[in-house]
């Protein structure tokens, strides 16, 4: 226990690829705020700390838990659980906690073939198809690993969560103004949003930031950016037959990619109000068509080759249908 | 009673033609499969696909879409933005391990009644032979990592060489 009269704070990675905890301390000089208001009692890519250090914790006595990263095994659910216990807020920081992310493409696969992917393909020398097992009997007792769940989960179906955060990762920039708004809560300055909103981004789409112009232009063919050349620097993506997920995709990255020419690959996750993101984009999609005839609107749709991965790239866990039919469930 | 399954399906249908096919095939008394829920939209281009999602993951087996003849719609070319939308929202169903066979298009003007009960019953049809989705099937409880490979994955030919 500290005795230093600051409020407690715990980040912690799951499923994720760390990019959640470099955009934070790409906060720069901001991280020592952090340092500066908070008690950092559990970081685990930052300073050594031990689970048994927080379940020894009093429940809600963290005040603020940035969890990063989908439930991907059993350790993930664990520590969602605990952490969820022992704090008072817990955000669902960056796109993997909030809707599944990249990881959660792997809901399309069954479990077991991620696991032979992952250790007998051609490019893993593993001549002896040696596979790891989750639990290990050895002389001092049973070794334990990780057992991977069926499907990927976002954090909210698994724990209460207070807040979302999207972003793959957040923008630097967003992450400094939560954390300043949290300080002035402590201060007793600020008030927090209403449970269950989403912090850190805007509530429009991508394309409201978009400085691109945009026309009511139809395309005859979609096609890959890096089969366009030149591309227009100042013409919609879409326009010019290339899937960009903007006009589904929240706004508050300040179209950084449309902006240089990059389509958006919709990392910031659903736009307000939009129910399923996948079914949004189809819509997008289907309205620059020109074309009438199933033939010729199949054969532009040939120009998606991976329509699935397109449309829910970051969303799939968090999609309506969850990605895996094993994971759907009657209400 | 039988065991036969009965296949729930919810049908979107247009205020103009469709809805109306099918208010012809009541009154004029034709025969069709019960299985149908029918929610009238004003046209097919107001068909969301978010709503047929929505029936999907909250138990239909199927469904149906339909709408004004292409070139008679009453909002001019919306049913055509509900074509595009269908045929897009089709592959991405494939991708998700759906057969694209659940979603089904049918055109039916005001007076097409027969029409409207025939394309209902078929499609019943091919949804009894798809079967139910399987619904409820997670326990949300953490798998082992060998699911479906056991053989591979645990058999003791595996042992870890020391």
């Amino acid at each position: 226990m500290t005795t230093n009269g600051k409020p407690k704070f715990a980040m912690y990675w799951a499923a994720s690829c760390g990019g959640c905890e470099i955009a934070v301390l790409n906060t720069h000089e901001k991280i020592l705020d952090v340092d500066a208001n908070f008690d950092v009692v559990f970081w685990p890519v930052a300073m050594d700390a031990k689970y048994k250090d927080v379940e020894a914790m009093e429940d809600g006595s963290i005040l603020l838990t940035l969890f990063n990263g989908g439930i991907r095994n059993d350790e993930n659910e664990h520590l969602a659980k605990l952490l969820r216990q022992k704090s008072k807020i817990m955000v669902a920081f960056g796109s993997c906690a909030c809707e599944g992310c990249i990881p959660g493409l792997a809901n399309l696969s069954p479990v077991g073939d991620i696991v032979h992917t992952a250790y007998n393909t051609i490019t893993t020398d593993n001549p002896n198809e040696i596979y790891p097992r989750t639990s290990y009997d050895v002389p001092e007792g049973e070794l334990h690993i990780p057992t991977l769940a069926k499907v990927l989960r976002p954090l909210e179906q698994v724990v209460d969560v207070d807040y979302f955060m999207p972003g793959c990762p957040p923008e630097s920039h967003q992450i400094a103004a939560v954390i300043d708004l949290v300080i002035k809560v402590v201060k007793g300055e600020a008030e927090l949003p209403p449970k269950g909103a989403v912090i850190g981004a805007g509530d429009s789409t991508v394309c409201d930031e978009c400085p691109r112009a945009r026309n009511v232009k139809l395309i005859k063919e979609f096609t890959r950016i890096q089969d366009i050349a030149p591309v227009d620097p100042d013409l919609c993506l879409l326009e010019q037959g290339i899937p960009c997920n903007g006009p589904a995709t929240r706004s508050g990255c300040m179209a950084r990619c449309p902006g240089v020419g990059a389509q958006c690959i919709g990392c910031y996750g659903p736009a307000e109000g939009v129910m399923d993101y996948g079914a949004r984009l189809i819509t997008a999609f289907s309205s620059v068509i020109d074309a009438t005839e199933p033939e010729e609107i199949d054969r532009i749709l040939d120009g998606i080759p991976d329509p699935t991965g397109q449309v829910y790239r970051f969303n799939l866990a968090g999609s309506l249908l969850k990605a895996n039919r094993d994971a759907w469930k009657v209400k | 009673m039988t065991d036969q399954f009965e296949p729930t399906i919810i049908g979107f249908t247009c205020n103009w033609c469709s809805y109306r096919a099918s208010d012809l095939a009541g009154t004029a008394r034709m025969k069709y499969a019960p299985n149908v829920r029918l929610i009238r939209l004003m046209c097919s281009g107001r068909l969301d696909p978010t709503f047929v999602l929505r029936a999907l993951s909250e138990g239909a087996d199927g469904v149906m879409i339909t709408g004004c003849h292409p070139g008679e719609c009453h909002y001019i070319e919306q049913n055509y933005k509900a074509l595009r939308r269908f045929l897009l929202l089709r592959r991405v169903l494939t991708g998700l391990g759906i057969e694209p066979g659940r979603v089904k298009l049918v055109w039916a003007s005001a007076a097409e009644g027969a029409r409207f009960a025939s394309e209902t019953t078929t499609f019943v049809e091919e949804i009894r032979k798809l079967g139910p989705l399987n619904w409820g099937k997670d326990d949300d409880g953490p798998q082992t990592a060998d699911d479906g490979k056991s053989s591979i994955v645990h058999g003791q030919e595996m042992e870890v060489p020391a």
